[in-house]
């Protein structure tokens, strides 16, 4: 005879472990005086472009380097070395975002030493499902979206808008072409994420580029400020 | 599709805490919040792939989906959210982004024999 079945609580998180990892991450980072940026969005919404613009804009600078996850190809580790800046890429196989452990082994990897730096970019995997729920000891993540992806976006994915702390609309130079409707776009993103900045840029023109960055050169002086205290 | 994966950690914490105990899973209970960014169908399929060829094979998943709950300034006030598309007071109509719950994605309890 078997016994009663009984209930027995647990009480586990079950991302417990990428978790504890993104912790430690995130004190590594704050300790080294590096502050890390996330890029998440769905597949071709310039993700790579605007990162390439980034690190050729930053690297006069700031020390930066970027990490890039990727299903298959190196593609956008080639494209991003046009930038002259540190790039590893992360090939996640069929893996459809990144994890804690990934961007760990990958800086071992690259036997960056973090204290050399002063910006981290990780470009995550394009899509606007998994990742919300990895966290990768980020100080900020950033959603993007294209013009040419609609306004409802953020309706439709609202917990990756969610989970973002601002949120990027890329190829503002298309705009005109796709009779974007900037306040729409901006209205839906506030429904679903109250509060949250929102930059508007275009990577091949490079208009809006400079707000983007200044805002980021305040954040890292910020954080350091509040690390030293 | 990222609920194999957790479909997997859930099994593997499962199993962990069942061995333990010498007991078997019949069922695992779990909390998932509606802002969890997991889809409760697709993590229930994954759930029984992820119990083939582990001694959890044929055990149940059982979820319990968490609403969301926002804390409202205006009215000093923990409140349900109506809809993911609108994070705003259902009462007030202030908009807030302060969740205070519905991020769950936690193992509560083991039913084992």
């Amino acid at each position: 005879m078997s016994p009663e079945p009984r209930l027995v609580e647990v009480r586990r998180n079950v991302l417990k472990q990428n978790d504890a990892i993104a912790r430690t991450l995130r004190l590594r980072f704050r300790s080294a005086g590096v502050f890390v940026v996330s890029l998440v969005s769905s597949p071709g919404s310039g993700k790579t472009a605007f990162l390439e613009k980034t690190l050729t804009l930053f690297r006069s600078r700031h020390r930066v380097a970027a990490l890039v996850g990727d299903l298959a190809t190196e593609n956008d580790a080639a494209r991003l070395a046009r930038s002259h800046a540190p790039v590893k890429q992360i090939i996640t196989g069929t893996l459809c975002h990144l994890e804690a452990a990934m961007v760990d082994r990958a800086i071992d990897e690259a036997r960056w030493n973090l204290n050399d730096l002063d910006f981290l970019f990780i470009e995550n995997v394009g899509n606007l499902v998994c990742p919300s729920s990895y966290d990768l000891g980020e100080d900020l993540r950033a959603v993007l979206l294209s013009v040419t992806e609609g306004e409802d976006k953020p309706l439709k994915y609202p917990t990756i808008f969610n989970s973002a702390d601002i949120a990027i609309i890329t190829k503002s130079d298309l705009a005109a072409a796709v009779e974007f409707d900037e306040r729409l776009t901006r209205r839906n993103i506030q429904a679903v994420r109250p509060g949250m900045q929102v930059f508007q840029l275009s990577a091949k023109t490079g208009a809006g580029v400079n707000e983007y960055l200044d805002f980021l050169t305040q954040r890292l002086s910020e954080s350091r400020t509040a690390a030293a205290v | 599709m990222h609920e194999l994966s957790i479909a997997m950690s859930i099994v593997e914490m499962a199993s962990e805490e069942a061995e333990r105990r010498g007991a078997r899973v019949n069922a695992v209970h779990l909390k998932l919040g509606v802002l969890s960014g997991v889809v409760p169908d697709a993590l229930l399929s994954s759930y029984e792939i992820a119990c083939d060829d582990t001694p959890l094979k044929g055990s149940r998943l059982l979820i319990e989906e968490i609403p969301i709950i926002i804390f409202c300034s205006r009215c000093d006030a923990q409140r349900a959210l109506h809809s993911m598309q609108l994070f705003c007071c259902p009462d007030c109509g202030t908009p807030t982004g302060d969740v205070i719950q519905g991020r769950e994605l936690e193992v509560v309890a083991l039913e084992l024999n």
